[in-house]
């Protein structure tokens, strides 16, 4: 502080004080300026003060005197300023005071700045607050140096003149400066100043520097922009004046604090000033303005650690970790309570540190309401520990050895039940193969009519005996009596505990709720007692009576014995017992009466107090009615009268209550103990009862008893057993003992079907000749657990009400009977006894329970044992429990006690039921706005949820209507139809009932698996949702492979280097590292030319079928070329001269037209052709769009899927003809007709599923085709001659698609795959299955891998179980290998496909198992082709299934077969075989083979069947699934042992070819409304012998066919001879009339117009064994020349 | 038909769509589509639109479409009510049209005039490496995931399955007139002028964006 130029300062300072002191006192005050000229040595402010202070320190006077001379003439002018401030003080005084304002301590510099003129006028009118002199501070100092200079040249003259100007201005100086600095003060510490001063030092000293700054920031930046007017001071002033009044009030404390302060802040304040002087001198200068000068700059807001924690210590609540204490926690003057030692259940708690938990508990305690957070003990409440100490889970126990052998589980293979595969045609009722065991051990009766008295004493004896055990078991009295000791002890625990202080209300509660207790559990031993007292006395007196009686009758009927076993007790003890007993019983009495007393008499005198009441006014009224009376006596006597009549009906005087008397109670209790309890000292009296006594024998009874016993042995008794109130079984007939028991022993198994009703036994007494029935027993039927081994025998009661008298001894039934002679004690008794007997299921040899499942239960349907408390609940009894629950004190925090309260809760708020079980729409019935009645009665309704069900009728239905009215009930028919359907069988449709059986089965399954669809596609995939472009790359493998190994190894290397740089390196890799394999690859695409010269077909994108509707879908057949087309017969050669020879003459000559073929392709029913082309191996390279609509104009996948229309591709000969030469010479007209030549079809199904189809198919070409001929392919090579002419026929080369490209179905088929079937499977199978075709896929894409399949039930079955020697119909068997081969795959192949199979089986692929499949006589290509692999193998050949690709199928299955070395492929739908290198084998690809054994993936480079190796057993090529490491489990197969056939039928060949025949002959007339049809029978006839030949050739090796169509065509043509014929046979496999129709008219024959044209129709139908029937169809066409 | 006793109710929608916000793209375009229940049908008006292209102004950084909608509904049945799905579609970098928006909207219950502005999001590529690369790849391909269908942002199902991240802002104005509604015994709220609704309503942070502009 003390700087260099401070001694010369103080000097001069001195120097001019001693001068100002002498003076006059305004100028005494110049010499506080010249004081303040200290800081123009670069000090601050504060610096200054303390100067002032040393200065004061060294030279107390001056100081002392300054100070005082301050302090008067700040009050002289605040004097002077209230005098101003009274008379509207003048703007002139206003200017003259603000310019001080800001430099209440700079006054020196505003003296120096008020000497240059320019400075003045901006620096004095700035309205600065003294907040803003740190800033101001530095431009003063600027000044002050200037100026510094110019003062020391000496112009004392002018010195002097300012000093008296400023004097002048300093008058007021000083005060206003106060007020300034109070003003700011006040703002920001208003609220401080009622505090005591220190605080407001205290809390000024941090916050004045920032709120100085802030204010600075404003200011500074009015100071330098603000154009400056009288207003801005004006306001100041007037907040100066404002709070002048308050600073008056305290003008000595603010003298005092600002001391204080100065003394204080300078060392924060300087820090706060360095920084700014570093930044800002020189640049803020006033006369040096710069852009700079208008920004606003502010120190950083700093705020002291200390003073921040001070400014948020009202704001903070940091909880101590110190335990509370207990009373903190409760409410004043409580006691903690502990509810677990008075006996309550009181779970565990939760363990909480107890630092977090006094935390936590201070926490609340300052909350407002904190106290309810607290339990009565004090603690914080909370529910208990909700884990459980033992897991409820089975422990898992991996060590073997330590399981109890009984209890380890084994592996059992999976069973299959037989029912599954029955339920076809048994669907509708439940069969079940179940076993009721109903054992009918024995029977007793209780009563029975030739019962001797003492048989009835000795059956009440027994029964009184029963009782008396049954009673001892349960041991009540003992039971009770305990509970009371305990209570009793409870309570004087209690009494004792508290006895010293005043019991709390709870407590004397509670002691009150313990005798109730008491009392009550002490009435109930005593009832137990007094019965067990009475039981025992009765079963003395009987059997008193049961001696008497056998003394008197002198004969012993009964064995029963009695004998009373005496147990002496020790006699003292026992009394001592029974006394305290009985004292603590009058005790508690009295303790009861003295309460009943209290509450008596607390009645008692409110009563009195009543009736005191009433009697005073009574008395007064009658006063009254006197004085009344008195005075107006005779003035009404009906008045007077009428308040006579209250007093009768008031209350009557009450009764004193008495008070019982000890004495009293005592002997109550004594007579009460003497009653029903054993004396002290008696011996225990134990009863029993035996049965070891001797009967007498029959000749020493007298005749009436003989003649019983005589009549007892003559009676049989036998049990019938009735199941479902059907007789069903019943048991020996077994004689009546004498002792009226009877044995049977007899255990029946019930073999049932229907799940059991009602179970009813008969008892039937058999006298000789006639039965009776005794009474009937209903057996409860037992739940599916109860079983063989775990029932136990019960007795069911019964009895008659039959009248039965005897004239012996025998008491009879229903008849009056008494012991006595006087018949007082007459009782009428009637036959009953006890059947013991037990029903329970049956188990089956391997320990199968045969009961039928829970769902078949009737008893399951009632909810009753699920939910045990409900029943109770609706009949009102929740109000009992609710009294029991309060009676019997229960704890209502025990977890045992939950479901009862928890139902106790529910039914007191006023709900019925409270289940125990979780309800997920438990507020649903609140909510329904229409009941369930009205929502299905309602027509619109029920549209609307059908719709949202995706019932296939109405999926699509639009537009339901908004009114009831308008919805027809014509609406639902259909679709009521249908359901009506599901029951009912249609023949009319199917022609044959086997098959309508069929289809109808189909039809459920595929519901089900429609079902299951329908579930699957709402399951959505990304793919579903977003298109996303394929990674671009080469493959996902490869790309995902060479980036990562490059960083690893890049990485590894780094870390060895030095682990720092790895995350930053690594990550730069990683982009170097991918860059290239992808950028680079994109670049390369980039690259490509826009215009390839080899175009490559770009994958087309596609639609959803969302946003389309009719005409937007359009089929585009591209037909190329097509081989081999049969060529016109030339008819010069074997027929001789013809008609048509002539002719066609001129052509035939030339010989070049062998045929003009053209294509012509139907789809649903639009028919468009190709151009006409020539010869037998044409080219036509056409396009065709045909459009397509689908089904009800539903475009959904679904919807497309269940397509079943198919694309016919017919080839066509075009033929030319004259009509007939013209007579006039003129130029002949010609007509043309087509004929037919072959057809491919191809369902739609296919080409959606497959998206497009390209290829070269076979043409179906009728086995016969008249007039035409094959033209052989010359034998070029020999070599492969003998395989080339295994696939004669004509070929057709398509590529078939969708335009615009579809979604095709392919990934729900996916998405079912990912729903998971359940499976029998052992899991490591099924996981190995997976990773078996996920790595097929994954390395070799777009090869069908198969290992697993789904059978009929939705059970995933490994594929391998499928292929199994099966033999074939022996029917068709011949001795020759070779044909047999033939014969069989024509078997298979005539097994028609299914029809609709994308709806089906194309979803999911089931796979049904050979007999399924021969069952049901339809499937796609897996299954024939399993059948045809098995038929193979048994046959002795080696064969494989190949899972491949097809045309046109797709994924496909055909059979691939080794014979003599040789590879043949089969393709099992059309019985076709083609050898390896066949160059039109269908087979395109092939992706895994499989055989019993194994499963093979083609690992090899091609997939073309001629490309590849079949030679699995070498390792390369083939992957096989089973391996070293794997092996066959050993899998079993799921086909049959053996397949059983059923014979053909010839009749029903012969009826349905009938039927077929008059049908086909209809429809081609329907075809030809124009023109008439002539049906030529002769020529029929002629065809329909043709047709048996047909097949056999069919059967016979295809070459003999051509031979044999020769001959044919010979013997037409003879047989026609004049008739120009066309007409070809067709065959197919029968499954439904639909396809055969729709195939007959595809080859349009009917479409001839000439007029004179004749049909000729015939139909031949082969059977085959199962009901496989092929038909053939000659459809010809004559045309008479 | 029998005013009297309707058994539809009509629905009229014209409004417009007004522009977008989408910050870093320009020269986008809109198209629109509605979606309804299979009780709806339109009787007049087009289903189905696309805008104009346009492109930021200057000053404005907002895309301006104006682009009206007029389409009037006839239905029997509330449930399924239309809803307008809105892509929003641009070019890239190298001029590959992608998309840069989907959002769809419920047509207001009620009669009168709506303003709504649409949150659009586009959905996530999946892959993690192509994350790495995408500033890459799309500029170079474009590529950009799409939904195979924009209807599919007015259904629920499936979207589970798809991630998205926001993209910017479409203002639509709607002015609905309803007929039959009541007589059909559906109340949709105060029919009255609610137009006093302040547009932005939808959502806070919507208004927050607007007045950013």
């Amino acid at each position: 502080m003390a700087s260099p130029g401070a001694s010369a300062i103080r000097d001069k300072l001195r120097k001019q004080r001693r001068t100002l002191q002498e003076t006059f006192v305004k100028l005494k005050h110049e010499g506080d300026d010249e004081q303040a000229l200290v800081p123009s040595s670069g000090l601050s402010e504060e610096s200054q003060h303390s100067t002032m202070n040393e200065t004061q320190s060294s030279e107390d006077d001056p100081g002392e005197t300054l100070k005082r001379t301050l302090r008067a003439q700040r009050q002289m002018r605040r004097k002077k300023l209230l005098e101003k401030l009274s008379a509207q003080n003048s703007p002139v005084e206003d200017i003259e005071e603000i310019p001080s304002v800001p430099l209440h301590s700079e006054d020196e510099g505003t003296g120096k700045i008020s000497k240059v003129p320019s400075l003045t006028s901006l620096a004095s009118k700035a309205p600065k607050s003294r907040a803003s002199q740190q800033s101001d501070r530095f431009v003063t100092r600027r000044l002050e140096e200037k100026l510094k200079a110019a003062r020391s040249q000496g112009e004392s003259l002018r010195l002097q003149e300012a000093s008296v100007v400023a004097a002048g201005r300093r008058r007021d100086r000083p005060k206003v400066t106060r007020s300034d600095r109070e003003v700011d003060s006040d703002a920001d510490s208003s609220q401080f100043l009622p505090q005591a001063a220190s605080t407001r030092v205290k809390f000024r000293g941090p916050t004045e520097p920032v709120e100085r700054n802030r204010v600075t920031a404003d200011e500074a930046y009015n100071f330098f922009t603000i154009n400056f007017e009288v207003q801005p001071e004006e306001k100041t002033s007037k907040k100066s004046r404002k709070s002048s009044k308050e600073r008056k009030r305290e003008e000595a404390q603010v003298q005092e604090e600002e001391d204080e302060e100065r003394s204080q802040d300078p060392s924060q304040d300087h820090d706060e000033d360095e920084p700014l002087v570093q930044d800002e001198d020189g640049n803020v200068f006033v006369l040096e303005q710069t852009s700079k000068d208008f920004l606003e700059v502010k120190s950083a807001e700093y705020i002291g650690l200390r003073a921040f924690a001070v400014r948020h210590r009202p704001l903070i609540f940091t909880p101590s970790s110190r335990t509370v204490p207990t009373s903190a926690k409760l409410p004043e003057n409580m006691t903690p309570r502990y509810l677990e030692d008075e006996g309550l259940y009181v779970g565990e708690r939760l363990t909480v540190s107890p630092s977090n938990e006094n935390i936590l508990e201070n926490r609340i305690l300052r909350m407002e309401e904190g106290a309810k957070w607290f339990g009565d003990d004090g603690r914080i409440i909370s529910l208990p520990d909700p884990i459980k100490e033992s897991s409820s889970r089975p422990p898992l126990f991996h060590m073997e050895d330590d399981l109890d052998p009984a209890l380890q589980t084994f592996y059992m293979k999976p069973l299959q039940s037989k029912h599954t595969n029955l339920s076809i045609c048994a669907a509708d009722a439940v069969l079940g193969d179940y076993q009721l065991d109903v054992d009918v051990s024995g029977l007793i009766f209780s009563h029975h009519p030739l019962f001797s008295r003492e048989h009835v004493l000795a059956s009440r004896l027994a029964q009184l005996y029963d009782q008396y055990l049954n009673r001892q078991r349960n041991n009540l009295t003992e039971h009770l009596t305990d509970k009371l000791n305990g209570l009793r002890n409870t309570m004087r625990n209690m009494l004792e505990i508290h006895s010293e202080q005043n019991l709390s209300q709870a407590l004397q509660q509670r002691i009150v709720e313990y005798s109730m207790e008491v009392k009550n559990t002490r009435e109930l031993r005593d009832g137990e007692q007094e019965k067990d007292r009475t039981l025992l006395k009765s079963l003395v007196k009987v059997w008193k009576e049961l001696k008497a009686l056998r003394e008197h009758q002198r004969f012993i009927n009964t064995p029963y014995k009695l004998f009373l076993r005496r147990e002496t007790v020790d006699r003292e003890s026992d009394e001592r017992e029974y006394e305290k007993d009985i004292l603590s019983e009058v005790w508690e009495l009295e303790a009861e009466a003295e309460v009943d007393y209290q509450t008596k008499l607390s009645e008692y005198k409110k009563q009195l107090d009543e009736w005191k009441a009433w009697r005073k006014k009574q008395k007064s009224k009658k006063k009254k009615r006197k004085k009344k009376a008195q005075d107006e006596t005779e003035e009404d006597d009906q008045e007077a009268s009428e308040p006579e009549g209250p007093p009768d009906e008031g209350p009557s005087k009450p009764d004193t209550p008495e008070k019982l008397e000890l004495d009293t109670i005592v002997k109550q209790v004594r007579e009460k103990a003497a009653r029903i309890r054993r004396k002290p000292g008696e011996a225990i009296l134990i009863p029993e009862l035996t049965a070891s006594g001797n009967v007498s024998e029959g000749e020493l009874c007298p005749r009436g008893e003989v003649a019983r016993r005589h009549e007892v042995a003559r009676r049989f008794i036998f049990v019938k057993i009735l199941y479902n109130d059907k007789e069903v079984s019943q048991t020996n007939s077994f004689p009546l003992n004498p002792d009226f028991r009877v044995h049977f022993g007899q255990i029946f198994n019930l073999r049932i079907v229907n799940c059991p009703r009602s179970i009813t036994l008969q008892v039937f007494e058999d006298l000789g000749s006639l039965y009776t029935m005794l009474a009937e027993v209903y057996v409860p039927v037992p739940p599916s657990s109860v079983l063989a081994g775990n029932s136990s025998i019960e007795e069911f009661e019964f009895s008659s009400n039959q009248r039965e008298m005897f004239d012996h001894e025998g008491v009879g039934s229903g008849v009056p009977l008494s012991f006595t002679g006087d018949a007082s004690d007459n009782v009428i008794l009637l036959t009953s006894g006890k059947l013991s007997c037990c029903v329970s299921w049956g188990v089956g040899e391997d320990n199968v329970p045969l009961a039928p499942p829970l769902s078949q239960h009737p008893g399951a349907h009632h909810g009753g044992q699920y939910d045990a408390v409900s029943p109770l609940a609706p009949s009102g009894n929740v109000k009992k429990i609710g009294e029991w629950a309060m009676q019997s004190r229960l704890d209502p925090n025990d977890p045992v006690n939950a479901s009862v309260m928890q139902m106790l809760k529910v039914a007191s708020s006023g709900q019925v039921s409270a289940p125990d079980f979780f309800r997920l729409e438990q507020l649903q019935e609140e909510f329904n706005f229409a009941s369930d009645e009205e929502l299905a009665r309602s027509r619109r309704f029920r549209l609307l949820a059908l719709r949202s069900q995706e019932v296939p009728e109405f999926r699509n239905y639009k537009y339901v209507p908004s009114r009831e009215r308008e919805v027809s009930e014509k609406v639902f028919q259909g679709y009521e139809k249908r359901l009506k359907e599901g029951e009912m069988i249609d023949t009319k449709e199917h022609l044959d009932f086997h098959r309508a059986l069929v289809a109808k089965y189909l039809q459920k399954i595929r519901e089900a698996v429609i079902h299951r669809f329908l579930l699957a596609s709402h399951h959505f995939l990304l793919s579903d949702m977003v298109i996303e472009e394929e990674m671009p790359c080469f493959g996902g493998a490869r790309l995902r492979r060479v980036p990562d190994r490059h960083l690893r190894d890049s990485t590894e290397f780094l870390e060895m280097r030095s682990p720092k740089l790895l995350k930053m390196t690594g990550r730069a890799e990683m982009l170097n590292g991918a860059g290239p394999g992808i950028l680079g690859l994109n670049l390369f695409h980039l690259a490509e030319p826009k215009r390839p010269l080899r175009p490559q077909r770009k994958e087309r994108k596609k639609v959803t079928a969302q946003n389309l509707s009719d005409g937007d879908i359009k089929l585009l057949v591209n037909i190329l070329r097509a081989y081999d087309i049969p060529v016109r017969r030339s008819q010069g050669g074997k027929a001789g001269p013809s008609p048509q020879g002539a002719i066609q003459g001129s052509d035939w000559l030339v010989n070049h037209v062998q045929v003009r073929p053209f294509v012509e392709v139907s789809f649903q029913r639009n028919v468009f052709q190709t151009t006409t082309a020539d010869g037998p191996n044409p080219c036509w390279n056409e396009e065709l769009q045909l459009p397509f609509r689908a089904p009800n104009d539903d475009y959904s996948v679904a919807s497309l899927q269940s397509v079943k229309d198919e694309v016919f591709i017919n080839i066509f000969d075009e033929v030319v003809r004259e009509m007939g030469a013209r007579e006039n010479g003129e130029s002949p007209q010609t007509r043309v007709e087509k004929h037919w030549l072959g057809s491919v079809k191809i369902p739609f199904s296919t080409i959606y599923s497959q998206s497009r189809i390209e290829g070269t198919f076979k043409v179906k070409t009728p086995a016969v085709l008249l007039g035409y001929s094959k033209e052989r392919s010359q034998p070029n090579a020999g070599v492969y001659e003998s395989v080339h002419s295994l696939c004669q026929g004509a070929f057709i080369t398509l590529f078939i698609t969708i335009e615009p490209l579809l979604q095709p179905g392919e990934s729900i088929r996916e998405k079912i795959k990912e729903l998971k079937f359940d499976s029998q499977e052992d899991e490591r199978l099924l996981q190995a299955a997976e990773r078996f075709e996920r790595a097929a896929a994954e390395g070799f894409p777009g090869r069908p891998c198969a290992t697993t399949a789904v059978d009929l039930n939705g059970k995933t079955v490994f594929i391998t179980r499928y292929i199994r020697p099966l033999n074939p119909p022996p029917e068709i068997m011949s001795d020759q290998p070779q044909e047999d081969a033939i014969q069989v795959a024509r078997f298979v192949s005539l097994i028609p496909s299914l029809p609709d199979k994308v709806s089906f089986s194309g979803i999911c692929d089931l796979w049904s198992t050979c007999d399924q499949f021969l069952m049901l006589l339809a499937g796609d290509e897996e299954e024939h082709a399993v059948l045809l692999c098995n038929y193979f193998l048994f046959l002795g050949k080696k064969a494989w299934l190949i899972i491949g690709t097809a045309v046109p199928e797709g994924l496909s299955a055909y059979v691939l077969t080794l014979e003599q070395g040789r590879y043949l492929i089969w393709n099992p739908s059309s019985g076709q075989y083609y050898g390896q290198y066949d160059t039109f084998c269908p087979l395109q690809a092939v992706g895994c083979l499989v055989n019993a054994d194994n499963v093979w993936l083609n690992i090899q480079e091609h997939v073309s069947p001629m490309r590849i190796s079949f030679d699995v057993s070498r390792g390369v090529g083939w992957r096989p699934f089973f391996n070293r490491f794997f092996t066959h489990p050993g899998l079993s197969s799921v086909q049959p042992e053996e397949l059983v056939y059923r014979g053909s039928d010839k009749t029903a060949a012969v009826e349905l070819q009938e039927r077929m025949e008059k049908l086909l002959r209809d429809k081609v007339m329907e075809w030809r409304p124009q023109r008439p049809t002539r049906w030529n029978r002769y020529c029929s006839s002629a065809l329909k012998h043709f047709l048996p030949s047909l097949e056999q050739c069919a059967v016979a090796l295809g070459s003999g066919a051509h031979d044999l169509a020769e001959g044919h065509r010979h013997e037409l043509e003879n047989l026609l001879g004049d008739n120009r014929i066309s007409g070809f046979p067709l065959h197919m496999a029968f499954s439904e009339m639909g396809p055969i129709v729709e195939a007959v008219h595809s080859t349009g024959v009917h479409t001839i117009q000439t007029s004179n044209v004749e049909f000729a129709l015939a139909v031949y139908v082969h059977p085959y064994p199962n009901n496989v029937l092929s038909v053939w169809v000659y459809l010809a066409s004559l045309v008479r020349s | 038909m029998a005013t009297s006793n309707p058994s539809v109710f009509l629905l009229s929608v014209n409004g417009q769509i007004e522009g977008a916000n989408f910050p870093c793209y320009d020269d986008l375009y809109c198209k629109y589509c509605f979606v309804y229940g299979q009780d709806w049908m339109p009787t007049t008006g087009l289903e189905e639109g696309i805008t104009q292209i346009t492109c930021k102004g200057r000053q404005s950084q907002k895309l301006i479409w104006n682009f009206p909608l007029d389409i009037t509904f006839k239905s029997t049945n509330p449930s399924g009510w239309p809803q307008l799905v809105l892509s929003v579609y641009g070019p890239d970098v190298f001029g590959n049209d992608v998309v840069r928006g989907y959002g769809a909207i419920h047509i207001p219950l009620t009669p009168g005039k709506h303003k709504r502005t649409l949150p659009m999001f586009v959905p996530e590529p999946t892959w993690r490496l192509q994350k790495f690369t995408r500033l890459v790849d799309s500029w170079l391909w474009g590529r950009r995931p799409e939904y195979t269908d924009p209807k599919v942002v007015a259904q629920g199902e499936g979207r589970e399955v798809t991630r998205v991240c926001s993209q910017g802002f479409v203002t639509v104005i709607f002015n609905i007139i309803m007929k039959d509604m009541k007589k059909l015994g559906y109340d949709s709220g105060p029919s009255t002028s609610s137009n006093a609704q302040p547009c932005g309503t939808a959502s806070g942070w919507s208004t927050e964006e607007q007045t950013n502009l």
